[in-house]
């Protein structure tokens, strides 16, 4: 076991009545990512901040790098960078001194603290701003800079608390490019996210948390085989149509209430064009056709029966 | 080693933050003025207070300026607890003292800036005092100790409430509390009731041993139950910041 970068076994975490992990075990090898994946209110930031010294767990133990949270504390912080749910910058500072602040408090040399600066400026594309009060920085761009703040110090093992929500697309794509260098050279990330699609994009392993507990854990492959893949959705307007293409999609299934039929499929054109084919060999027309892809709540769904909604209450 | 040093990190970024946020500055250093300004001007001559108003209300007006000074320190530290940069630190293991120090000691520093300009305009407007040098310094001396005092309990107050605005609410008591002492008016023209809770709430024996030394003839009677007071608040504050700290996430 000397190559986990976090092993975690029965960790509980109850405040006052409410039971917010229910012994949740997890291992977490080192120079890979490891997803958790769950909704609003399943106890993903509660995890973090019990593996990152922040919270005393109840019961359970944790070693990160090697270390007891509980009792080597000190040794723990040494090799950890960890970048929290919100932006935690300092909007009065520039970009720039964000940094110099960091280097301060950090065990980096006085004399390596302005190459350290620039180099992660340049490194996060921060160059242009780096004169500016943060408060003028945008969504992704505080992202970025928080990010860049962890890495201060060199850590080996990152902690981001979902790194992209409320990112857009671009910037959540700029900050997955990131993630995959830092891995490259060999740190461990474990990464928070309600997004299935940022934990199969990033992650080597997945955990679901729901609840408290893991409903599931394995590499994205592992998780998708467990779920409905993706789909296509056809909307008809009579039920005699919807019959009509049943008979002659085989493998399908039904939604007589939405007058709907649902076909597996890859979403691409080849394979789209060969059902569309299909349909009008027989003279079928829908009214609608969409294609599905599976999200968080499909993963839910199918993992614990219930949606997201639900599970957050 | 590292305390100190991180501490003086800190106190550097506390000072970039009110270098550039002037509305702090308004709030610590011209209130207390305008507030000067409108007694002695407007009230000043309806007061009898046996001595010239200037120099009876300049000390308490002091006071006033340091309780000024802590709506700032605890929107400051709460925003730092809320938008989770003291998780940062915490994290990083900087040392868990020099966060809440540097507040402290930035809130001391702009209390002194706030007397400073506080006694400056006194002056223009006829304070003559009768303090020696070693009054003076005595007064320096209290102004300091309850800056700390209340700067510690600000501290507490700022990471214990919710969010900024609720931490700027809660330090509102400490800054109504000198107008219910002997800052303004003798304790003794209140009325029943206000007059008993103004002689015994803890910023009239610290008021009355500022205009003592002073006016160069300070009393060990108001002394004693003043310097309690500031230790038993900074002690209060100290560690109620201090476990409000290790324990919030």
């Amino acid at each position: 076991m000397t190559s986990s970068a976090i092993a975690v076994s029965g960790l509980r975490k109850a405040y006052k009545d409410k039971v917010v992990l229910d012994g949740i075990d997890l291992d977490v090898p080192a120079g890979t990512i490891f997803s958790l994946l769950g909704p609003n209110g399943a106890g993903k930031t509660t995890t973090v901040n019990v593996l990152t010294t922040l919270v005393k767990a109840d019961a359970g133990t944790v070693r990160v790098a090697g270390h007891d949270v509980a009792t080597q504390a000190k040794a723990v912080r040494a090799a950890i960078g960890v970048t929290g749910q919100f932006a935690a910058v300092d909007e009065l500072l520039t970009g720039q001194e964000n940094l110099r602040l960091m280097v301060d408090l950090s065990p980096v040399p006085a004399r390596d603290g302005k190459r350290v600066v620039t180099e992660l400026l340049e490194r996060f594309d921060l160059v242009e701003s780096a004169q500016k009060p943060v408060s003028t920085y945008s969504g992704g761009m505080r992202r970025k800079l928080d990010l860049a703040m962890t890495l201060v110090g060199n850590p080996r093992i990152i902690f981001l608390d979902e790194p992209t929500t409320g990112l857009d697309p671009r910037s959540r794509r700029t900050m997955w490019s990131i993630i995959r260098d830092l891995v490259a050279d060999g740190v461990t990330i474990f990464l928070t996210t309600q997004y299935l699609e940022e934990a199969d994009q990033l992650a080597d392993r997945i955990a679901v948390l729901d609840q408290g507990r893991l409903v599931a854990q394995g590499t994205p492959d592992d998780l998708k085989r467990q779920i409905p893949g993706t789909h296509v959705r056809l909307r008809f307007t009579t039920v005699a149509e919807l019959d009509a293409a049943a008979r002659v999609l085989g493998d399908s299934t039904r939604d007589d209430e939405a007058l709907a039929l649902r076909i597996p499929s890859d979403g691409g054109t080849r394979s789209l064009r060969a059902l569309l084919d299909r349909l009008d060999e027989y003279a079928i027309s829908a009214e609608g056709l969409s294609v599905q892809t599976p999200d968080l709540d499909d993963v839910f769904l199918a993992l614990t029966g219930r949606t997201t909604e639900v599970a957050a209450k | 080693m590292s305390t100190k040093s991180h501490s003086i990190v800190m106190l550097r970024r506390n000072f970039k933050h009110i270098a550039r946020n002037p509305t702090s500055v308004f709030n610590a250093v011209l209130m207390p003025i305008v507030i000067m300004l409108m007694f002695v001007y407007m009230f000043g001559d309806a007061f009898n207070v046996g001595v010239d108003y200037i120099d009876y209300a300049t000390p308490g007006l002091m006071l006033l300026a340091v309780c000024y000074g802590l709506g700032s320190t605890a929107t400051a530290v709460n925003s730092d607890m809320t938008k989770g940069i003291i998780n940062r630190f915490k994290v990083m293991h900087v040392s868990r003292g020099a966060v809440l120090t540097g507040h402290v000691i930035a809130s001391v520093l702009t209390n002194l800036v706030a007397i400073a300009a506080l006694v400056g305009v006194a002056f223009l407007l006829g304070f003559d005092p009768s303090a020696s040098l070693l009054d003076w310094l005595g007064a320096i001396g209290v102004i300091v100790l309850l800056g700390f005092a209340a700067g510690w309990l600000t501290v507490a107050l700022g990471l214990f409430a919710k969010s900024p605005e609720t931490a700027g609410l809660a330090s509102v008591p400490l800054v109504m509390l000198p107008f219910f002492s002997s800052a303004i008016v003798p304790a003794d023209k209140m009325g029943p009731g206000l007059r008993e809770f103004a002689e015994y709430q803890p910023f009239t024996p610290i008021i009355e041993t500022l205009r003592g030394l002073l006016n160069g003839a300070p009393s060990a009677g108001d002394a004693i139950p003043a310097l309690a007071w500031c230790v038993g608040i900074a002690l209060v504050g100290y560690l109620w910041a201090r476990s409000t700290f290790t324990k919030r996430a």
